[in-house]
């Protein structure tokens, strides 16, 4: 039904979305394994983090590329204060309580945006924004491409960062064993919310790959927010490999499920994923805790 | 502990149902009306999420299996509103079994449960909104035939004392639960699961009654709505927006208490529309309330505001438990 | 009453449990001792059937209950306390103990009736309707035994009930695991305090890295050189025969 070229192209192109899919995941799966709380605010937040490469964008006149140097600290400090002072704060520590909260503020975002940029979706194009890239007989799509390159590479970044610095170190000793960590004088208030400003940070990046060949609307992060939690749970919950080869697999099944069921029902097989994922094997594919 | 009276509630049940009848405009009576749906699924949510410590995400899927039934059966079978009604409740009791059935076998709570259950109702949405049978993204319109067969009343008024009869059943149910041995049972796995085991409790088989009977006083909401507003698409029956209102008027009110969930509706949806009006029209500004009073809730009064009222000594102090 | 025959439990690769066996007489009180990590929880777990043996069988009553839920165990009157004490937060004392009672009777006046009584026998008839958080260790400890008893159970599995409790509050409870005793419940208890063990138990066994290395009558056993070596340790046979003395 399909020429044989027309579905590899589809699903390269879903494996190079699912590498952006991925680095929304990380941030998800890095906050879910060191503060253990699922954070469902985090859809929210990558919709504010593309409205503001919207907004370098369309009134300054900035590369969308190169805004995430600009907005990726903004992010960075926004999930600081959010987490050192409203979310941590907020649930008292109980699991319930963070639930509540960050679909609390996940709302409270949303409508926020709503309240100040409407229900308008937005786009911004560049010179590059249908550009297509040749791989011998293949067209693939070059925000894509360049979205997979730049996940690889946070990846890596984010992997140094995680081993090789101070903060890093201490991300990783919270994580494990928390009441050690801050018997040693490891302020685990302090780390949370750095976890959390990376994971932000992580979105920032995500908003500054998908915006060239992607739309934003409030409602934007909601649709991604199920897509990333599939990756999560998929990947095993905290672990940050399986987010990345969780992504691109839930990017190559949405790209094959569009192409074979149409673009509606296509979503459909993320979800049974997820389903089926919880039902079965919990910890998913790389997760050591249930 | 709250344990308000039989009397109290049906004190309070009167008194909601003599208020449209003391000359009510139209917008208010419009507004009561939806207050006491959002009550009515936020009862249901409160059964799960509120007594059994199983917060869902997803009661969207039992509102929308409510609605959707209410609509389907009259508009392509003529089914008779009434039986429709019946009928759709007692869907939204098997939808819960069948999510009910899957979550609780793999062990599923907390977070897990919460996700799965938001799935489920996507699942159900994507379906709803692509499936010719249900009207597809065109959604399904109702006939207009008022009469008491027809569950439609050229005096609204009727209809908000219909709702409000299912809001006092709501109550009713709740108050049972904190008299009876089935009600212990929820409070008892959501404090500890494994403790509760070691008593004797069928973790499985409570958590799967209390999914349904949740599941059932949501759908029933569900139909309430259809049969309200007499249109139904995917993204209103199975939109997030109902599990989200569910959980908001049952957690801002109190969660696993007897009138938390309709006075959590009456503030929430109070607010809600006040907000609107003094904005003036800037869209998102009710919902932009709610959350934030969800945040305020959890931080600053986390067992809901029957408890704060209490705390603060707007009512009698609690009465001594009777043994 | 109770005869556990060659239970063994693996952790991903590590034997907590290695075919483990003993049995318990009806209408007495037997112990269980043993090192920190040698697999007595473990043991309780898979006797009470909230975990799933390896390979081995538990038969209680004649018949082998290896494969029930833990739910259904309670129902056929085995009870159990946690080590870690585990109220119902939401519940206050009477009703905690109620969720016990509920086991026999669906009617929650009788219930709370039942708990009523049940919680003077332990000694928290003064304490009805406090909130279960709000009370002490030692009366957290009383209401996890009075929450079991109200299940009507003949066989109680005790896990460290005595533990964290100061010696006076010791003494107050060793006369109640007695009294539990004669009105007929068969108890299986883990237990640290020798004194207690000593008082209390007609038969020991001891548990050493999941196995089972003695067992006898408490004296017999702590004399026993395989224990006094794999299990208290040198110095320790000496306190041992201090606190005998005082006994």
């Amino acid at each position: 039904m399909y020429s044989p070229q027309i579905v590899v192209e589809a699903l390269l192109n879903g494996l190079m979305l699912g590498a952006i899919y991925a680095l929304i995941a990380l941030g998800l799966t890095l906050i879910y394994g060191v503060l253990h709380i699922v954070n469902f605010a985090h859809g929210a937040l990558l919709t504010v983090a593309m409205f503001m490469v919207w907004l370098a964008c369309a009134r300054y006149g900035l590369d969308p590329y190169l805004a995430i140097l600009f907005v990726a600290p903004v992010m960075f400090a926004l999930g600081y204060v959010l987490q050192r002072f409203i979310i941590g704060p907020a649930s008292h520590g109980k699991d319930n309580g963070i639930l509540l909260v960050t679909l609390g503020l996940s709302i409270i975002i949303e409508n926020a945006l709503l309240a100040a940029f409407q229900s308008d979706t937005r786009t911004i194009t560049t010179d590059y924004s249908f550009r297509v890239v040749e791989l011998g007989p293949l067209l693939l799509s070059f925000p894509r491409v360049i979205g997979f390159g730049v996940t690889i590479a946070t990846t890596l970044l984010l992997w140094l960062v995680l081993h090789q610095t101070d903060i890093g170190k201490a991300i990783r000793a919270v994580a494990k064993e928390k009441l050690g960590a801050s018997l040693v004088g490891i302020s685990v208030p302090h780390v949370y919310a750095m976890t959390f400003a990376i994971g932000c940070a992580c979105l920032a990046v995500a908003a500054g790959l998908l915006m060239p060949s992607f739309y934003v609307s409030p409602k934007t992060g909601a649709a991604f927010v199920l897509v990333a939690f599939t990756i999560v749970v998929l990947g095993g919950m905290g672990s940050i490999p399986g987010a990345l080869i969780g992504g691109l697999l839930i990017g190559v099944v949405e790209a094959a499920s569009s192409l074979f069921l149409g673009d509606s029902l296509g979503q459909i097989g993320i979800f049974l994923i997820f389903i089926v994922t919880l039902l079965v094997r919990p910890t998913g594919l790389f997760g050591a805790r249930a | 502990m709250t344990r308000p009276r039989l009397t109290t509630l049906a004190i309070i049940v009167v008194a909601l149902a003599v208020v449209p009848f003391l000359g009510l405009s139209g917008a208010l009576l419009n507004l009561m009306i939806f207050m006491m749906i959002i009550a009515l699924a936020a009862q249901g949510w409160n059964i799960l999420g509120g007594y059994a410590g199983l917060s869902s995400f997803g009661h969207a899927a039992f509102f929308g299996a409510g609605a959707y039934a209410m609509a389907v059966l009259q508009t392509r079978f003529g089914v008779n509103a009434w039986i429709a009604l019946v009928i759709g409740i007692a869907l939204g009791a098997l939808v819960g079994a069948f999510i009910g059935f899957l979550s609780f076998r793999s062990g599923l709570k907390g977070s897990y449960f919460a996700l799965i259950t938001l799935a489920f109702a996507e699942v159900a949405r994507i379906l709803a909104n692509s499936w010719n049978f249900t009207g597809g993204a065109a959604g399904i319109l109702l006939k207009l035939q008022t009469g008491l067969p027809y569950l439609q009343f050229a005096d609204r008024r009727y209809f908000l004392l219909v709702a409000l009869g299912f809001v006092a059943i709501g109550l009713v149910v709740s108050w049972w639960l904190e008299h009876s041995r089935f009600g212990a049972y929820l409070v008892a796995l959501r404090e500890n699961e494994q403790a509760a085991q070691a008593l004797g409790v069928d973790v499985f088989a409570v958590k799967m009654k209390a999914i349904a009977i949740s599941g059932a006083l949501t759908a029933a909401a569900g139909c309430l709505y259809a049969q309200n507003y007499l249109f139904i698409d995917a993204n209103v029956a199975f939109g997030s927006w109902i599990s989200i209102e569910a959980l908001f008027a049952a957690i801002v009110g109190g969660s696993g208490t007897v009138l938390g969930p309709l006075l959590g509706a009456i503030v929430l949806l109070g607010l809600g529309d006040l907000t609107k009006s003094v904005s003036g029209g800037i869209p998102g500004m009710d919902l932009l309330v709610f959350g934030i009073i969800l945040v305020l809730s959890v931080a600053f009064s986390p067992n809901g505001l029957v408890m704060l009222m209490k705390s603060l000594g707007l009512r009698a102090p609690a009465k001594a438990k009777e043994a | 009453m109770l005869e556990v025959n060659s239970l063994t439990k693996r952790f991903s690769g590590l034997v907590a449990v290695d075919q483990a066996s003993l049995s318990v007489a009806k209408g007495s009180i037997t112990g269980l001792i043993g090192p920190n990590g040698a697999g007595k929880t473990t043991l309780f777990a898979m006797v009470a059937g909230f975990l799933n043996p390896d390979g081995g069988s538990v038969r209680y009553d004649g018949r082998d209950i290896t494969q029930l839920a833990p739910h259904v165990r309670a129902r056929a009157g085995i009870a159990r306390t946690f080590q870690i004490v585990q109220p119902f937060e939401g519940l206050n004392v009477q009703e905690n103990i109620a969720v016990g009672a509920y086991l026999h009777t669906a009617d929650a006046n009788e219930a709370m009736r039942q708990a009523a009584e049940i919680a003077r026998r332990v000694g928290l008839g003064a304490d009805l309707a406090k909130a279960s958080s709000d009370l002490t260790v030692a009366g957290r400890k009383r209401l996890e035994v009075a929450r079991a008893l109200a299940t009507k159970p003949k066989l109680l599995l005790l896990d460290e009930v005595l533990a964290g409790l100061n010696p006076s509050e010791i003494r107050d409870v060793l006369p109640l695991v007695r009294d539990i005793r004669d009105q007929g419940v068969t108890i299986l208890m883990i237990e640290h305090i020798m004194q207690a063990v000593m008082n209390l138990c007609d038969k020991v066994y001891v548990l050493s890295q999941g196995r089972m290395i003695a067992e006898g009558e408490p004296r017999a056993v702590c004399e026993d050189p395989h224990v006094i070596e794999a299990y208290l340790g040198h110095g320790a046979a000496e306190r041992l025969r201090a606190e005998q003395a005082h006994a």
